[in-house]
């Protein structure tokens, strides 16, 4: 066993070990809070690509395992560990690699921010339990860290807590994600249950090793579900979660209340990803199938049913906003759709292309959104903004770049590869052509609304209001105060090199998936994936329909944004103009929070009220009847007691007292009335035996 | 009819008059002088059944009467010393008066 | 097997204690009192230090003939179970004591009570016979009942009584049973009845020997278990008779309810282990399901119960109902099957670490947060509903920081010690009642709900113009809570401190549930 995967667990503990002593650390200490993160994070990046290399030069995708005792109950103890395979690998350098860019970018974007150092204690703990998830090797690890990571983005989130809106952001989406959570806890314990062990890879034993899974996939369970897809789809619910999928994306738009780079790494790149990564790494257990049947089991049809919804929803959204950073979050939720959808139809390489590429630009884009918000001094609304191309040139190209590649232009952008390979997948999915036709529906719109985006922020006349920014949000960082308003200018280069470099990043990427040379997809499978090449049926005719598409929904955006400048910021929306009705539903989300605000959230307080009374009158109520009924037994008790055997009682003396007086008429203290008694008694007597004797 | 039963006539007439005057004289004394009359007539009765009974010659019968009027005269004392301290104490014999043991 | 009489020594220790607090007077009770419970919880930790690991047998007892007459010894010992809930009653009353610095009024007799009411948990804890163990369970309701009574808020009479007869009426219950057995058994011991129990021979010789032939042994063992069940279930407390709880909890002084939710509410737990578990296995068996229904509603109408309410002592009484309905949870769980099925065997042993850890991490992080309460309320002068605060965070970020971990261990986040115990109940018992298992997630998520939502009203938003000079935790504050809050994350990152002691005692309490 190699030094690396011996001290994998060095990756996490970093950048924990370095939120450890920031939290201690007082508020001024900027320099060594920002020192303590980034240092931790570079390191862990340096140890990332010792791991990748240690797998590239392994050339298989067995993965490493080391597990460890923790505590025992019983005869048993239950064991931990990580391990390193392809997906581990991929991971760990795409998480510490834009990590590291980000973290170096907040220097920057928070630097006016009086909690800069607890910021970055929150970033290194987000950051060390999120490379614990990647790392872990056992259900129960994975699911410690993914709580943790679910605290940090809560603690994120609610960064600026003094807004309400933003403590309120946090806590939908901490109990959000616990709702998914829960089936995932429940299917945690049925697994354990069932294979008596959370570990994956135990040599043999572990619980996606194959005498489990044989034995999950024998095993029916309700619904006439084998055991492994039972328990495939309460873990999925988690990712859903997790990662926005609907019905619970609701809190990833309203994540956006949290400082930009926050969105850029935890609500773009790599905590929702981990909703996918969770799929990818359990998908063994997703796709286990009795016997060597070609239709994908009844998870992934799930799964793909989801993504595929989710993708389509999504993008729909996003054509409607207006709030910068919402566009590129309903634009994450569709993508993570997309994902799945890789995930459900064409297994862990497909999607997890996907989320690699799709890490890195659309990381690109939040950051970019961040540079355009810090330069227009708050300012998120992108009606107020336009031109910006003039007076931002480095953010506008890496953004162009950036959007590109997230619609999926052709050829040189890695998104066009791994988009392509989830069509081509979805085309090729043997239960329906539905997800293909909603994926590509869905990119079209992409395009759509990127261009949209693009066109109303970059592009035309400044339409900022010359006395600062009118949105609420990042306005409190103290930009306004130190940049004043009026002129948009380039953000600092501490800012903008990270821009340039995940710029690269976004086109080069693609080129380690292309159909021509899928280096990705064999290097996830630990074996050379044979692949025709761009002579494979349905490649080519996949690629080129996308790109008609694309091509399409620039058009379309072009069309009604870009062939003539925006007038004002109070103009209406072009296509608000021409479907009023449906871009105010698509505007409000489908009213989708509505409707669980009048529904769920409204039955589970009207619940809770409901539970209080009863405490309060019913089973309160109850012990009240109880103690009345004993109080009116003891009345009843005194009751008789003083009027029934009490006066019975006097009653009783009384009339002895009666009888007593009258006897007592006898003494009447006069002599001869004695002597006349005794003389009466004694006649009698006399009378009386007499009588007897002569009977 | 024959001697004894006149005697008997007699002194159960006697013990009549002595019951009587015990039972509704007002004065303590004479209750009694009905209570020496009884007591008399008891010891009629002694006599009359000696000398008309089985053995006249025993003296038994003589003798049960002198006990009688011994112990008659001894109670009488007695009574006359009770009735004596009882008119000191409530200045008048009338039995009727002295009720004090009332119930 | 007499060796130097620890245990005696420890509950003697705070009964002495109370006499020198009540001697010394006003200014010296509270250090006198905080000395000799420092003393009680050093003395526990030599007993946790020497205890043997690997024996899940008795351990450091003391047998003495007492009462020949009845059969009764004075016999005390303890075993994992025992230790490990001297060491929560060690560690809570500190705590309690520290956040007890308002009361003003009677202070010897205050912390005298205080004391007694430590004794009488260690005494319930270590007896080895039900004459013994009754007496201290009696005996703690008097200074609880005075406690809340004399220094409580302004219902705290009403809610004093009825804690007070409502325990009352459990514990006569539990009492009438006890005697039936004793007058058929003659003894009081709980290894002995448990042993008779487990050979199914108490209730025949029951209907035998007090001739109560009209019923079988089943139903006299049901009318047994009836009673005793009652006494238990209202200490814990168990839905639907739990309603005395958040008055109680409320009314009394903060220092109180931290004894009483850390300590006292372990004891009816306790007792379910201790004496229903293994006396009245059978008849637990056999009403299974309507007790696992109970259990369900107490995890799950608290949790909801909860998030209504509006004042910050009746919410933390509330969610105390849930957490401990997780413990009969499981506790129900390990009742179900009879049979020697490895597989079983293995979630029971799981169930009942569970059941061990979160009694011991409630009452650590229970008795944390209504510690935090008690200097919200000094801070605030006694006001402590939801509505009163706001944006707290920005004038006091260490107590937040600091209250907030502990609310999270509450929660049940991983690397806190609320997860560990939360995690082995559901993994234990899920396989042996997968429905009510299922349903009673939703605990977690109301739990979630509440406490986020505390947080929200209390530290986030706006602030409330009314608090800008609410002082942050002083340097004396931060210093004794540090211990606390230091021990929930070493509890959730190295949970085999605990479990390396209790593990023993586990395999063989299941081992003794074999029918």
């Amino acid at each position: 066993m190699t030094w690396i995967v011996k001290n994998l667990w060095l990756i996490p503990a970093l950048p924990i070990f370095a939120a450890g002593i920031t939290a201690l650390l007082k508020q001024r200490s900027r320099i060594a809070a920002a020192s303590l993160a980034i240092g931790s994070m570079a390191l862990s990046f340096l140890l990332s690509l010792c791991a990748f290399a240690n797998v590239l030069l392994r050339h298989s995708n067995q993965p490493l395992a080391v597990n460890v005792r923790w505590f025992q109950f019983g005869d048993e103890w239950l064991k931990i560990g990580w391990m390193l395979d392809p997906l581990t690998a991929v991971m760990l350098v795409m998480v510490t690699f834009v990590g590291l860019l980000i973290f170096i970018y907040s220097i920057g974007y928070m630097e006016h921010d009086e909690n800069f150092t607890r910021f970055f204690c929150f970033l290194a703990l987000f950051a060390g339990a999120m490379l614990g998830v990647v790392i872990a090797n056992s259900l129960l690890l994975l699911f410690m860290c993914w709580e943790i990571v679910g605290l940090t983005s809560y603690l994120l989130i609610g960064f600026w807590y003094f807004t309400p809106s933003a403590a309120a952001a946090a806590k939908k989406a901490f109990i959000t994600t616990r709702i998914g959570d829960l089936g995932f806890l429940i299917g945690m314990v049925w697994l354990y249950a069932q294979t008596h062990t959370l570990l994956f890879y135990d040599a043999g034993a572990g619980c996606l090793e194959q005498s489990s899974l044989v034995h999950l996939v024998t095993t029916t369970t309700v619904f006439g579900l084998t055991t492994s897809a039972a328990i495939g789809i309460l873990i999925f619910c988690g990712a859903a979660g997790k990662s926005g999928q609907f019905p619970l994306h609701v809190w990833l738009p309203d994540a956006m209340e949290g400082p930009t780079p926050v969105s850029a790494l935890i609500h773009a790149a790599t905590m929702v990803a981990a909703g996918v990564f969770l799929i990818a790494r359990i998908y063994p257990l997703m796709s286990a199938a009795l016997g060597a049947t070609v239709t994908p089991t009844v998870a992934l049809q799930v799964v793909t049913w989801v993504g595929a919804i989710t993708a389509l929803f999504g993008a729909t959204i996003a054509v409607a906003q207006y709030d910068i950073k919402r566009i590129l979050a309903y634009s994450t939720v569709s993508q993570l759709g997309y994902m799945m959808i890789g995930l459900g139809v064409g297994g862990p390489s497909v999607g997890m292309f996907h989320l690699i590429t799709h890490a890195f630009f659309k990381a690109l884009l939040f950051l970019g959104a961040g540079s355009v918000i810090h330069g227009c001094s708050g300012e998120q609304d992108i009606r107020r903004m336009g031109g910006l191309r003039k007076f931002m040139p480095v953010t506008f190209a890496t953004y162009a770049v950036g959007m590109l590649a997230l619609c999926g232009f052709p050829f040189f952008f890695s998104g066009f590869w791994s988009k392509d390979a989830i069509l081509h997948a979805a085309h090729n999915w043997s239960i329906s052509q539905a997800p293909f036709y909603m994926a590509a529906i869905g990119a079209l719109l992409t395009a759509f609304y990127m261009t949209r985006q693009v066109f109303y922020v970059f592009f035309g006349t400044l339409r900022l209001p010359a006395g600062g920014p009118v949105s609420h949000a990042e306005s409190h960082s103290e930009d306004t105060q130190h940049h004043g308003a009026g002129h948009p200018h380039e953000s600092p280069v501490v800012m903008t090199a990270p821009l340039a470099i995940l710029a690269v990043c976004a086109i080069l990427l693609g080129f380690l998936g292309t159909p021509a040379w899928p280096w990705f997809q064999s290097f996830l499978d630990g074996h050379a994936v044979e692949s025709g090449g761009f002579h494979e049926p349905g490649i080519m005719s996949v690629m080129l329909s996308s790109s008609l598409l694309v091509f399409l929904g620039l058009g379309l955006g072009w069309w009604f944004y870009g062939r003539k400048p925006i007038a004002s910021a109070e103009a209406p929306d072009a296509v608000g103009k021409l479907q009023p009705q449906t871009f105010r539903l698509l505007g409000h989300a489908y009213y989708v929070d509505a409707l669980y605000g009048a529904t769920l959230i409204r039955l589970n307080t009207i619940w809770s009220y409901v539970c209080d009374w009863f405490d309060r009158f019913v089973w309160n109520g109850a012990v009240y009847l109880v103690s009345y009924a004993v109080l009116g037994l003891a009345w009843v008790d005194n009751s008789f007691d003083t009027y029934i055997v009490n006066s019975g009682f006097d009653e009783g003396c009384r009339g002895v007292s009666d009888g007593g007086q009258i006897l007592a008429l006898l003494q009447g203290g006069r002599i001869q009335s004695y002597l006349r008694m005794i003389g009466v008694a004694l006649i009698a007597l006399v009378i009386f035996l007499l009588w007897g004797a002569k009977a | 009819m024959n001697s004894l039963q006149s005697y008997l006539i007699l002194s159960s007439l006697l013990f009549s008059i002595g019951l009587a005057g015990a039972l509704t004289r007002r004065n303590a004394i004479l209750v009694l002088i009905g209570i020496e009359l009884m007591l008399n007539s008891a010891n009629l009765n002694f006599i009359a059944f000696w000398r008309f009974g089985p053995n006249p010659s025993a003296l038994t019968g003589i003798m049960f009467a002198i006990f009688s009027i011994s112990v008659a005269a001894a109670e009488a004392a007695v009574g006359l010393a009770i009735i004596l301290a009882a008119y000191r104490h409530s200045r008048t014999t009338d039995l009727d008066q002295m009720n004090s043991l009332k119930g | 097997m007499n060796g130097f009489p620890m245990l005696t020594l420890l509950t003697a220790l705070p009964i002495v204690g109370a006499l020198v607090v009540l001697a010394l007077g006003n200014k010296l009770a509270r250090a006198t009192a905080f000395a000799f419970s420092f003393a009680a919880l050093a003395l526990t930790l030599v007993l946790w230090f020497h205890f043997d690991r690997g024996s899940g047998a008795l351990q450091f007892q003391e047998t003495h003939p007492w009462i020949a007459v009845l059969n009764v010894n004075y016999s005390v010992g303890v075993d994992g179970l025992g230790l490990l809930m001297l060491l929560l009653a060690s560690i809570v009353v500190p705590i309690g004591i520290a956040a007890s610095s308002q009361i003003q009024q009677r202070v010897p007799l205050y912390y005298a009570l205080i004391l007694l009411l430590q004794a009488c948990l260690f005494g319930t804890f270590t007896a080895q016979n039900f004459f013994h163990w009754f007496i201290f369970w009696e005996l703690s309701l008097i200074p609880a009942f005075f406690l809340i009574k004399l220094w409580g808020g302004p219902r705290a009479t009403k809610a004093a009584t009825q804690f007070l007869v409502y325990t009352m009426v459990g514990s006569v219950a539990m009492l009438l049973t006890f005697l039936a057995i004793f007058l058929t058994t003659h003894t009081f011991d709980f290894a002995q009845l448990s042993a008779l129990a487990q050979s199914g021979q108490l209730m025949p010789s029951v209907v035998d020997k007090l001739a109560w032939h009209r019923f079988t042994p089943q139903h006299v063992g049901l009318i047994l278990f009836a009673g005793a069940f009652l006494g238990f279930a209202v200490k814990v407390p168990l839905f639907p008779f739990h309603t005395w709880l958040p008055a109680a909890y409320s009314e009394a002084p903060t220092g109180t309810t931290i004894l009483l939710t850390g300590a006292m509410s372990k004891m009816g737990v306790y007792g379910f282990l201790r004496i229903l578990l293994p006396i009245f296995y059978p008849q637990m068996q056999e009403l299974l399901t309507p007790l696992l229904w109970l259990a369900v509603a107490t995890i799950v109408f608290s949790a909801y119960a909860a998030y209504a309410q509006q004042d910050l002592k009746r919410i933390f009484a509330y969610s105390s109902i849930n957490h401990l309905g997780y413990c009969l949870l499981a506790i129900f769980a390990i009742a179900k099957f009879t049979g020697a099925d490895a597989d079983l065997t293995a979630e029971k042993y799981a169930a009942m670490n569970g059941v061990f850890l979160q009694m011991f991490n409630h009452g650590l992080t229970a008795g944390t947060i209504f510690w935090f309460i008690a200097l919200l309320e000094k801070r605030s002068g006694g006001l402590r509903d939801l509505n009163d605060f706001g944006g707290l965070r920005k004038v006091a970020p260490v107590f937040t920081g600091l209250m907030g971990i502990a609310l999270f261990s509450s929660l049940g986040l991983p690397g806190l010690n609320g997860f560990i115990g939360e995690f082995l109940i559901f993994k234990g018992s899920f396989p042996l009642i997968s429905w009510a298992t299922s349903i009673s997630v939703l605990g977690l998520l109301m739990t979630a709900l509440f406490i986020l939502s505390l947080i929200q009203r209390v530290f986030s938003g706006p602030l409330n113009p009314k608090w800008a000079a609410f002082p942050d935790l002083t340097t004396s504050e931060r210093l004794t809570l540090i211990p606390a809050i230091g021990l929930m994350f070493v509890l959730g990152l190295f949970p085999q401190l605990v479990l390396g002691v209790i593990n023993s005692t586990v395999i063989q309490m299941v081992q003794h549930l074999r029918f």
